[in-house]
């Protein structure tokens, strides 16, 4: 009697796994914790809360750690067959590791913005966290309801965070530009979700999964639909061709650090989804998605790298357009394992591809908010931030121009770059390996377009300064120096930014001389 | 000697310049703090490539020279598991006597710099860069890994385009762009080869390659990665026409940066056809052997035509010498230029000997390396002493109305530079003669299979390459050694000619070496030739072991 009641408990209250949620749920509850804490808080002790919420954004990133030890789900069916909405195996905790960690970065940017900016603090962290609880939440989620709650809960404060600036007509355009695109692409992933429920009879990826080997061949059409439709949501949030024009003004408009945050966890958001519901939901399909994502990989990486080619030095904000738009051809490097995925024979082929993706968005998060990070240090003092600010850079601060150099090389996968050269490497074998030969060929053109112009601003950093020159030309030259570097003087040093270089200067020389800390991802068994 | 002791010396040749590099950076420690910063640093630039070359020499001493086909003073640790990358390291008679003409000429290019402080920013970071040069080049030459060879190869370049860039003269901004983006996207392509052959073979384990001898790829897999493999080496060689960046990098170059780039960077081209392409892809390089070799005697012809338009007088002197040159860039007759086309052409000799994909041959290109690598290393050295002396290395400014007169005015310097251009000319007895003579030699006869009346051909247009070179080499001596003496109104100066300082002690110490090596590699070449000939019929035949 007490055992049949009990057993009719646990159907009913499910007990859930709270160490296995802990990640997202820290980053939440501390988000709540710093928009509440705001209201008390004096105008000085604001300051408290980016400590605040970096201290949280860390713990969340610890907890990570007793997950280590085996997978584990939680939020299951009790009835019928064995079906999970959130599952912590090796794939959700590293991308998770990615997101949180991405986020403290941007954090640790986001201190000197705030002051220079004046943007309102309590909001900022508030949505920062928010937008990272989403994220995280993300590549554990195992089904299509969760992954769509988790997908907006990371975007909609992404939408407020760009428009940030208050009063400021750029920043205005960019979030409204980013909402509406953004808001299109979440309506028809939902027509593609729905079609595919309507299809399968279930939300959960592992009974999709059963599910679309044998549909109805009535409703064959509609599954398909489903499917193409569900991938151009997570295909906007990677920024893939033909979803990319909202990059580059969104990513000038919004506040540096904000940019860094959409290129590193934005992007990694967009790309687990597509992992997810692409070799969870969809391997039956992978005739369909497979060919789709690998023109998409190559009409990404080529539209990024042909603008970024095209960007001229001397506009304003060039710096970070140009980011902008070499995030876009990244991203399309990281969709390239994606495509081998769908050729690979077995899910064990599949799962090292998408290995090679998770290794690949590993180094490229640390070395891309690295260079975000001296783009923020070099928008202190030339708020243009255009490509001509940084030469001479290497005169005026050494270390920030060879970090700033080292990250470019890391990108462009050249030496002393080692870690951005192998990466490289693993995502072009996974593409050999899937037969996709073509691929591989627009990919190593593609590299050889990117050295161009990651060479380019590599060299001007290092030239001689430009107002010696200036000095000569223009008789009252000489004081124009004298006021920059009065400037300098009167901000207040950015410590937690010098950090951000650091660490991520670590971390990039950390991976560089042993690769084989994150390329072993592209070898084991994530999924 | 002991293997264990073997691989601990090739170990450190590679890893103490980069540590030492480092170390350049930091402050020195008490007691080696020298007569200020400047000195300090210099001197450990001097110590550091004084201990390698040590290593280098001690590495070639217990080198088992019964086996040089061997690879010897293996080390081979696991580094990147998951793309299959290893640390692995050797030298066999290929490779120790580039691995041993590097040490040298570094630390003889710090012995001078010690003495003749480069004009630039401080010292530190150009022992820094020098270092990792160093570093790198030896790298190169050691490593048994395809990736680590191409990361070796791009180490080489960040410091170069420094040195260039940094400590350069004239144009040097725009010669260090140029050659960056040269040797850059050239090594790109030939990384894209290297993957190829290493993702398609299974291994990027250069011993395993070279022993399966392309058995594991198809031939479209071999005629693709070889030519993006010896495009990409092409450009490093340089092979015409692929050259155009070298004589620019070269003339704005510092001293030792000519030095160091035509010493070793070039030597690394070659080195790697010698290695990578004949071993491992063996069907390809053989379709591809007589366009290389045409490519080659083309790269000869026309260096030694360029140096004769650099030799010979410049119809504007006539006018007035000062003027006239400044609106000419200082670019004509420029003597750093015309030994940069000199390199173009000699390293058409190595690449010939290649194509000819003979044991003959190939022993004669890595003869030819060597040789190019000590006489053009001394000739640059002895231009940048001119340029220390005289201000410039124009000829037509230098030389006047009737010559430079240097055996009147500096009669040691003028000797040496008699001495190293007869050298270059290929006279019988000194190192440049046995090289290219096996070169041609290995022409006269090629492999089967290559059409012999095509290396014939080739064979006679390098004969007209040698003739043309030594009119040139002849035309330099006249008109830099030889001329009057007494006051000469056609300087610009309107005065007399300044006595020019003879060799200094401290350059007899950084050149006299090179010279007892051009002698000794002309009257012993078989000294040189035992190495390499067991190795390279070895690696013709099939891999190492």
């Amino acid at each position: 009697m007490t055992a049949n009641s009990s057993s009719l408990a646990t159907s009913l209250v499910q007990s859930v796994d709270w160490l296995a949620v802990a990640p997202p749920t820290i980053a939440a509850l501390t988000g709540l914790a710093v928009l509440v804490a705001d209201l008390f808080l004096s105008e000085r002790g604001k300051r408290l809360l980016g400590w605040g919420a970096i201290a949280g954004l860390a713990l969340a990133s610890l907890s990570l750690l007793p997950l280590l030890d085996g997978d584990r789900s939680t939020f299951c069916l009790t009835t019928g067959a064995h079906a999970c909405s959130y599952t912590a195996d090796t794939f959700a905790l590293v991308i998770q590791f990615l997101v949180l960690g991405g986020a403290l970065l941007t954090a640790l940017l986001s201190f000197s913005a705030l002051d220079d900016l004046k943007l309102p603090a309590g909001e900022f962290w508030f949505l920062l966290l928010s937008s990272a609880a989403g994220a995280a939440l993300l590549p554990a989620a195992r089904d299509l309801a969760t992954l769509v709650i988790a997908l907006e809960v990371a975007s909609l404060p992404a939408f407020a965070l760009v428009g940030l600036r208050r009063g400021d007509r750029l920043s205005s355009e960019a979030a409204l530009k980013f909402f509406l695109s953004s808001v299109t692409a979440t309506a028809v992933m939902l027509l593609g979700v729905s079609f595919v429920y309507a299809a399968t009879g279930s939300l959960h990826l592992s009974r999709i999964a059963g599910a679309l080997t044998h549909v109805d061949p009535r409703l064959d059409t509609l599954a398909q639909a489903g499917v193409v439709l569900t991938l151009v949501g997570f295909a906007f949030k990677t920024a893939a061709v033909p979803f990319h024009f909202w990059v580059p003004d969104t990513y000038v408009g919004a506040p540096v650090p904000v940019a860094a945050y959409l290129s590193v966890v934005g992007k990694a958001v967009g790309f687990s989804g597509l992992i997810l519901v692409t070799v969870l939901a969809f391997p039956a399909y992978a005739d369909v998605w497979g060919p789709a994502v690998a023109v998409l990989a190559a009409l990404t990486m080529t539209a990024g790298n042909a603008a970024a080619l095209r960007q001229r030095p001397e506009r304003a904000f060039s710096a970070v357009r140009l980011l902008a738009w070499s995030s876009v051809a990244q991203a399309g490097y990281l969709l390239v394992p994606i495509a081998a995925a769908g050729y690979a024979d077995s899910a064990k082929d599949a799962s090292r591809a998408i290995g090679s993706t998770v290794a690949y968005a590993l180094t490229y998060a640390a070395v891309n908010l690295g260079a975000f990070a001296v783009a923020a240090l070099v928008a202190r003092t030339s708020p243009a931030n255009r490509l001509t600010d940084y030469r001479g850079l290497y005169a005026a601060r050494p270390a920030a121009a060879l970090a700033l150099g080292f990250f470019l090389l890391c990108l462009a996968g050249l030496p002393p770059g080692i870690i951005g050269l192998f990466a490289k490497v693993t995502v072009f074998s996974a593409a050999v390996d899937a037969g996709l030969g073509w691929l591989a060929v627009v990919m190593a053109l593609n590299v050889v377009m990117a050295l161009y112009y990651y060479l380019q601003w590599t060299a001007v950093l290092f030239r001689a300064p430009e107002h010696s020159a200036a000095a000569e030309s223009v008789p009252g030259g000489t004081a124009e120096p004298v006021p920059a570097a009065g400037a300098a003087v009167a901000r207040p040093r950015a410590v937690p930014l010098t950090a951000a270089i650091g660490l991520t200067a670590v971390i990039g020389i950390a991976l560089s001389g042993a690769p084989q800390l994150v390329l072993r991802f592209a070898s084991g068994t994530l999924l | 000697m002991n293997h264990t002791v073997q691989q601990l010396l090739l170990a450190a040749a590679v890893v103490l310049p980069l540590l030492g590099s480092a170390a350049a950076l930091l402050p020195a420690p008490p007691g080696l703090r020298g007569r200020g910063p400047d000195q300090a640093v210099l001197r450990h630039g001097v110590t550091v490539t004084g201990v390698v070359l040590a290593a280098a020499i001690a590495l070639a001493a217990g080198f088992d020279h019964d086996h040089p086909a061997r690879m010897q003073a293996q080390t081979d640790i696991g580094w990147i598991p998951a793309l299959d990358i290893r640390v692995h390291l050797g030298v066999d008679g290929v490779s120790l006597p580039l691995l041993v003409l590097t040490a040298l000429l570094t630390f003889l290019c710090a012995l001078y710099t010690y003495f003749n402080r480069p004009s630039g920013p401080s010292p530190k970071a150009f022992v820094a860069l020098l270092l990792l040069l160093e570093s790198g080049t030896l790298a190169s030459f050691a490593v048994l890994d395809l990736m680590l060879f191409f990361l070796a190869f791009e180490m080489v370049l960040i410091p170069m385009y420094f040195l260039i860039n940094r400590w350069g003269g004239a144009e040097r901004e725009r010669a260090a762009w140029r050659f960056i983006l040269y040797t850059l996207l050239g090594s790109v392509v030939m990384l894209l080869g290297l993957l190829l052959v290493g993702l398609e073979g299974g291994t990027f384990d250069m011993v395993a390659l070279a022993t399966d001898k392309g058995s594991g790829l198809s031939h479209t897999t071999q005629l693709i990665a070889a030519l993006a493999i010896i495009v990409g080496l092409a450009v490093k060689a340089p092979m015409w026409p692929l050259h155009s960046w070298l004589p620019d990098a070269h003339t704005a170059a510092p001293t030792v940066g000519s030095v160091l780039l035509a010493g070793v960077l070039l030597k690394m081209g070659t080195y790697g056809l010698v290695r990578i392409v004949l071993p491992m892809t063996p069907e390809a390089a053989h379709t591809y052997a007589p366009y290389l070799a045409a490519f080659a005697v083309v790269g000869i012809i026309y260096g030694s035509l360029a140096c004769l338009a650099l030799a010979l007088p410049s119809p504007t002197t006539t006018l007035n010498g000062g003027f006239a040159l400044s609106e000419s860039t200082g670019a004509k007759g420029d003597l750093k230029r015309l030994i940069a086309y000199s390199s173009v052409g000699h390293m058409g000799f190595v690449l010939l000997g290649i194509a000819t994909l003979t044991p003959t041959g190939v022993n004669g290109a890595l003869f030819a390396n060597i040789a190019h690598g000590l006489i053009t290393g001394l000739l640059f050295f002895l231009v940048g002493a001119l340029k220390d002396r005289s201000g410039t290395t124009d000829l037509d400014q230098l030389a006047g109305t009737s010559g430079a007169a240097l055996y009147g005015r500096a009669p040691r310097l003028g000797g040496l530079l008699a001495f190293g251009a007869v050298a270059s000319l290929g006279l019988p007895g000194l190192a440049g003669f046995w090289g290219e003579m096996l070169a041609m030699f290995g022409a006269f006869d090629p492999a089967d299979g290559l059409s012999r009346p095509a290396f014939l051909t080739y064979m006679a247009l390098a004969g007209v390459g040698t003739l043309l070179t030594a009119a040139y080499m002849l035309v330099v001596v006249r008109r830099v050694c030889m001329g009057d003496q007494p006051i000469e109104p056609g300087t610009g100066t309107g005065a007399g000619r300044p006595a020019l300082a003879d060799v200094h002690g401290h350059e007899f110490a950084a050149w006299s070496p090179l010279v007892a090596l051009t002698v000794l590699a002309g009257l012993w070449p078989a000294a040189l030739l035992g190495l390499t000939d067991p190795a390279v019929q070895q690696l013709l035949a099939g891999g190492n072991r």
